[in-house]
């Protein structure tokens, strides 16, 4: 992943663990994670390890808990009035709940995408380049890199790059949501967090995406949501249940799908409920 | 109805020639609420055309009752600085500079305080201080006009000639500009401006408050995620989305300054002069109208004044027109 865009300046000391010896970067590790919203309790004693440049997906049914841990990874749900949590998860070995970890440096190394693209009302080549900026990069040509890397990445440079200067929102659903991949990978994260990106597209856009994340896996770690059986079976490495808060079963997505451990989960993958 | 029998017979395979089964006529209850569907329609396109129609009477009354003044002096009316009443000579170039200067002085005080106070609201203040606050914003706008104009004679106004306008003059040495330059007199352009600001504030930080709050969870986050802090979200994301509603908010806020009238009329001075200075009286086309109305000498007198008129409304006109362009214009780069 380093290398592919050169290292920007940012100042903030942003954390790096991304020396070849010491291994990939963008391992997650949840320990006995909990969560609250008030006083309903969304998420109980979760401990999971997502490998890194690997693609997870997270499954299970409607209110379970999936947004719920995955926006705990970048720390997006601490925002909400009234939640509390318990326990940790660690980020290369670090606590990303600890008193010493700059939330804004999080973010950027742990990259985002929502179920409903939201790119800004500007154009696409101010999207993409957002991050970078807010990170401290003016320079005119390295930014012009980082757009058209990080485009390239999300396969989105082709049918865009006659027309950067134009309004995100003028581009299909399909390639908004490229588009904000592509503004997530512009931050170059070690991890790439997807909550349901494919459920409002048509098959052919999201097959796209599907062939963009199965390339993204090389460089980084993928985490997905999705209430899509095929596509967990289609595109994961490894496959994690969730039921009611509880993190039922997890492992290498073949032996969830073929050879569940859990009752709940066999139930759930092969359609008896869910 | 007899066509759907028919065909409903056709489909029976029955004879088109054979008799159509009799079927009671339409119940008194149908016919009913037929009719009254019609008189609700008409009676909605009859008070949706009222007011375009009384739009357009309240411009041809007034145009009919200045044309005698604006064809006697023709563009000299806005470009001349002479109103003399004895002399018969009218030109308004006074008022329509004041009302402007007055105006935009006042959206200049008002934007960026209402925005303020407008992003803190929605953005950082505790909620407990939320209402309150809010609550205390919009009061202003209940403050009867003749109020702030009493408040203005006899607080503002002094505060104003003792310390405000010495300070920006002497100490900030802002008087080698004109604009801050001369004798701080008390009832002033600067005054009628800032009472002005105070009173279009609540309109514009209620507008935004509002706007701010529309803008969509989905833009703060996807600021957030890419690693903004909480004022670069509010700057890059919040903002920017509710962009047309703020400027649709500042326009409102305008509007309510072009025309306001007692206040103004209690604190410009009333002086038919264009002066460099802020300091220097001053007079808008509302006063003017107000204050010579009830004692105009002569019919060309009142024409004058309705020629006044007639060039405020089409101001105003001007003005919401160049508003709704310029929201549409921000709406559409979305
Ligand atoms: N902002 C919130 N406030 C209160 N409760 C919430 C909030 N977001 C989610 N929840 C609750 O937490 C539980 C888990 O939700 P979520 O993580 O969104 O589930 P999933 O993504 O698996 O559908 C649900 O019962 C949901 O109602
Ligand atoms: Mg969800």
């Amino acid at each position: 992943m380093t290398g592919v865009v050169p290292n920007k300046s940012t100042g903030a000391g942003r954390p790096r663990a991304s020396s070849p010896i010491s291994g990939h970067p963008g391992a997650i590790v949840a320990r006995q994670f909990s969560f609250w919203y008030g006083a309903k309790q969304a998420l109980h004693e979760i401990d999971f390890a997502i490998q890194p440049r690997s693609i997870t997906a997270l499954i299970g049914p409607s209110g379970c808990g999936k947004s719920t841990f995955l926006r705990s990874i970048n720390r997006l749900n601490e925002l909400i009035p009234g939640v509390r949590r318990e326990g940790g998860i660690e980020l290369d070995g670090a606590d990303v709940y600890d008193s010493s970890v700059d939330v804004v440096a999080l973010r950027q190394r742990v990259g985002m995408v929502f179920q409903r693209w939201n790119p800004f009302p500007k154009s696409i080549y101010a999207n993409v380049a957002y991050g970078p900026r807010i990170n401290g990069v003016r320079d005119r040509h390295e930014l012009d890199l980082i757009v058209e890397t990080s485009l390239r990445r999300a396969a989105l440079w082709e049918e865009v790059r006659d027309r950067l200067r134009e309004s995100a929102t003028s581009l299909s659903g399909g390639q908004q949501q490229r588009l904000c991949i592509a503004r997530a990978l512009a931050n170059e994260p070690e991890v790439l967090l997807l909550d349901e990106p494919a459920s409002a597209l048509d098959p052919i856009s999201t097959q796209r995406v599907e062939e963009l994340l199965y390339e993204l896996k090389q460089q980084l770690t993928v985490v997905i949501v999705t209430h899509n059986l095929q596509q967990a079976a289609r595109i994961s490495d490894n496959t994690a249940f969730f039921f009611l808060g509880r993190l039922v079963e997890a492992g290498p997505t073949d032996q969830i799908f073929t050879n569940p451990h859990e009752e709940r989960t066999d139930a759930y993958v092969t359609g008896r409920f869910g | 109805m007899t066509e759907f029998a028919a065909r409903d017979a056709a489909r029976a395979g029955v004879a088109a020639s054979a008799p159509t089964p009799a079927r009671p006529s339409r119940s008194w209850t149908e016919i009913g609420s037929e009719i009254g569907d019609r008189v609700y329609s008409w009676s909605i396109v009859g008070f949706a055309s009222l007011v375009p129609i009384l739009l357009l009477t309240i411009f041809v009354a007034v145009g009919v009752a200045a044309w005698p003044a604006l064809r006697t002096f023709g563009f000299s009316f806005v470009t001349s600085s002479d109103w003399d009443p004895v002399a018969q000579h009218f030109g308004a170039a006074p008022a329509i500079y004041g009302t402007l200067v007055s105006s935009i002085l006042a959206l200049i005080i008002a934007t960026p305080l209402a925005l303020g106070v407008a992003v803190f609201l929605s953005e950082f203040a505790p909620p407990w201080l939320r209402q309150p606050v809010a609550f205390t914003v919009d009061l202003l706008a209940a403050v009867p006009s003749v109020i702030y104009g009493v408040w203005g004679m006899y607080v503002l106004v002094p505060v104003l000639r003792t310390h405000v306008m010495p300070f920006l003059r002497d100490t900030l040495h802002l008087g080698v500009l004109p604009l801050f330059s001369g004798v701080a007199y008390g009832p002033s352009m600067f005054a009628a401006g800032l009472i002005l600001a105070i009173m279009c504030l609540p309109y514009i930080s209620a507008v935004t408050r509002e706007v701010l709050a529309a803008v969509p969870r989905s833009q703060r986050e996807a600021a957030l995620a890419l690693g903004a802090t909480r004022w670069e979200v509010i700057r890059d994301a919040v903002i920017p989305y509710a962009r047309s509603g703020i400027i649709g908010g500042i326009m409102l806020g305008l509007g309510r300054a072009l025309g306001e009238t007692m206040a103004v009329t209690m604190l410009i001075g009333n002086r038919h002069e264009i002066a460099a200075s802020l300091f220097a009286p001053g007079y808008t086309m509302a006063s003017l109208i107000a204050n010579e109305f009830s004692e105009a000498t002569g019919d060309l007198h009142l024409s004058a004044l309705m020629a006044v008129g007639f060039v405020l409304l089409l101001v105003t006109f001007l003005v919401n027109a160049a508003a709704r362009w310029l929201v549409w214009q921000t709406a559409r780069e979305r």
